[in-house]
């Protein structure tokens, strides 16, 4: 059941953007999300449409699976779409009691409803064909000037890493608790919040232990190996950019490029 | 009274890079009060096939039936059945949450609607069929040794009077007395409370001294199923899918091989035992 969430997920695939330098498609990710906002009308609408649908057909990652993801935010779209259809001041078209649907309104709500969703999908395209542990030494790199400033870069990523690679540790660790708490009967569905809330104890009382458990025996055995910091800690496969780098960079700046000429110009 | 499980299969995360066929057409039958062992290679399916016996997995297709009954049917109680098939999972550590390991035992008979009395001497009679000394009772289960952890969450699983009880390795990880004390324990409650035990073990040599039937499973079929002394006949094969017989049926075969007339086979140290001193009162 829990094996399902794809928030975060690696996916395996032989592509082009799973072989890409983390850190261009870390960049490349922002420039997207940019232009998903900088966008206005319908031309910029087909035109980061068209870089969407590209996108998904290069990385090689069903595109089934990508939708499950959007299951998370569709309470936020349907909340989003509620407020801008109904306080939107503008030429009204339905009008029930004290409320009126404008014209402005399911414009403004159509166009954020894409703009979340393209959002989310976009920036699964990066956790999908990047390993937490590529993009955390992407995200390291990328910031290190900011050491200069004692920024402690080296150790903020590692954190990353560690959590991210705790996620699917933990999913499975709740999924086994569950499982032999209900092999004991236990009930986590029925009952109203409160009764629902006492139920989740069974569960999280050996959750949280066995997490302590694990972080414990984790920095143990980090400092078994004489990990001690960033400092002078060399690499074994350290990042380099290769061709297919360059051409991305070109690409995605020419798609950035369209899409603000097409704002400014219409 | 049985359990049926008629080409049951089961795959995991389907339609995705990451789709395993875990259990392929498993046909099988359980009958009442069998002392069976279940023994495979880590990955061959032993965990995911007694997880479907109590209704935690639903099979991907095939069915399965308690007593006759359909357990995917709509209206048939799946919670119940857990009550019924009893399931102590590998690790204590996923079970135990109360404060004092009484209360923890009488979790699972509270979840079955008994009430606080009816729980507790539930509890109280689980406790002392896994032998755990009474002044622990009252202790955090969280204080306790691997063994006695192990002990606790069997009595959890004891206190909701199942008619069948599955115990998923219940030596793994024990110092070898602690392993026999777990397993007299086991069988003793089978002769006593007349309930049916599936076992899933590493250990051959555990399950050639305990159990009355020996299912194989590899890569999610059953490969052998009969007693331990028909399974371990076919030591050749088990090897050649990463498994043994246990350490005594090689020296009775090496022993026949240099010349000491031991007729037969043996599984346990027992019948070794006897085996030889046939063969020397021959003599």
């Amino acid at each position: 059941m829990l094996r399902d969430i794809t928030i975060g997920q690696y996916y395996p695939a032989d592509s082009v953007i799973h072989k890409l330098d983390p850190r261009t498609k870390l960049t490349a990710t922002l420039i997207y999300v940019v232009s998903l906002f900088v966008f206005r009308g319908m031309a910029g609408f087909v035109a980061v449409t068209l870089g969407l649908l590209i996108i998904i057909r290069v990385s090689k990652v069903p595109f089934f699976y990508m939708i499950k993801g959007l299951k998370a935010i569709m309470i936020i779209v349907v909340i989003t779409v509620i407020f801008n259809l109904f306080l939107t001041p503008g030429e009204a078209i339905v009008t029930f009691w004290k409320l009126k649907i404008t014209w402005e309104g399911l414009k403004n709500a159509g166009f954020l409803t894409v703009r979340l969703i393209y959002l989310i999908l976009g920036s699964s395209v990066l956790t999908l064909t990047t390993t937490p542990n590529q993009l955390t030494d992407g995200l390291e790199k990328a910031l290190k000037p900011l050491n200069k400033l004692h920024v402690p870069v080296h150790e903020i990523s590692m954190m990353m890493s560690i959590a991210l690679r705790f996620i699917p540790i933990l999913v499975e660790e709740t999924d086994k608790i569950m499982k032999a708490q209900l092999a004991r009967g236990a009930d986590f569905e029925s009952g109203n919040l409160v009764k629902k809330a006492k139920s989740m104890v069974p569960l999280l009382v050996p959750l949280f232990i066995s997490a302590f458990r694990r972080a414990n025996d984790l920095a143990m055995a980090m400092e078994a190996r004489c990990y001690h910091g960033g400092e002078g800690r060399t690499k074994m496969k350290p990042l380099k950019y290769k061709k297919r780098d360059g051409v991305t960079y070109v690409v995605i700046a020419a798609y950035f490029a369209v899409v603000v000429s097409l704002r400014l110009v219409l | 009274m049985s359990i049926i499980l008629d080409k049951v299969s089961y795959v995991y995360s389907e339609k995705t890079a990451y789709e395993i066929q875990a259990l392929k057409n498993i046909s099988l039958k359980i009958q009442d009060g069998e002392f069976i062992g279940i023994i495979g290679h880590t990955g061959s399916g032993k965990s995911t096939l007694i997880q479907h016996l109590n209704g935690l997995m639903r099979a991907s297709s095939g069915g399965i039936y308690y007593n006759g009954q359909d357990i995917y049917d709509e209206d048939y109680n799946r919670k119940e059945l857990r009550g019924k098939v009893g399931l102590v999972f590998q690790y204590p550590e996923h079970q135990l949450f109360e404060t004092t390991i009484f209360a923890d035992v009488c979790f699972g008979p509270k979840n079955q609607g008994f009430s606080r009395k009816e729980s507790e001497l539930k509890a109280f009679s689980a406790l002392r069929s896994v032998g755990l000394p009474e002044d622990y009772w009252y202790r955090s289960p969280f204080e306790l040794s691997g063994g006695q952890k192990r002990r606790v969450a069997i009595a959890g699983v004891l206190a909701m009077d199942p008619e069948v009880l599955v115990l998923d390795e219940p030596t793994a990880g024990l110092d070898p007395k602690g392993r026999n004390e777990i397993l007299d324990q086991v069988a003793r409650l089978q002769r006593e409370r007349n309930i049916t035990i599936i076992l899933v073990s590493h250990s051959m040599e555990d399950v050639a001294n305990y159990v009355d039937r020996l299912i194989v499973m590899n890569q999610g079929s059953i490969l052998f199923d009969g007693t331990p002394k028909e399974v371990f006949a076919h030591y050749q094969e088990l090897e050649a899918v990463g498994l043994a017989a246990p350490q005594v049926t090689y020296l009775m075969h090496d022993l026949s091989q240099y010349g000491i007339p031991v007729c037969g086979m043996a599984t346990t140290m027992e019948e070794a035992k006897q085996l030889i001193l046939q063969a020397f009162a021959k003599k």
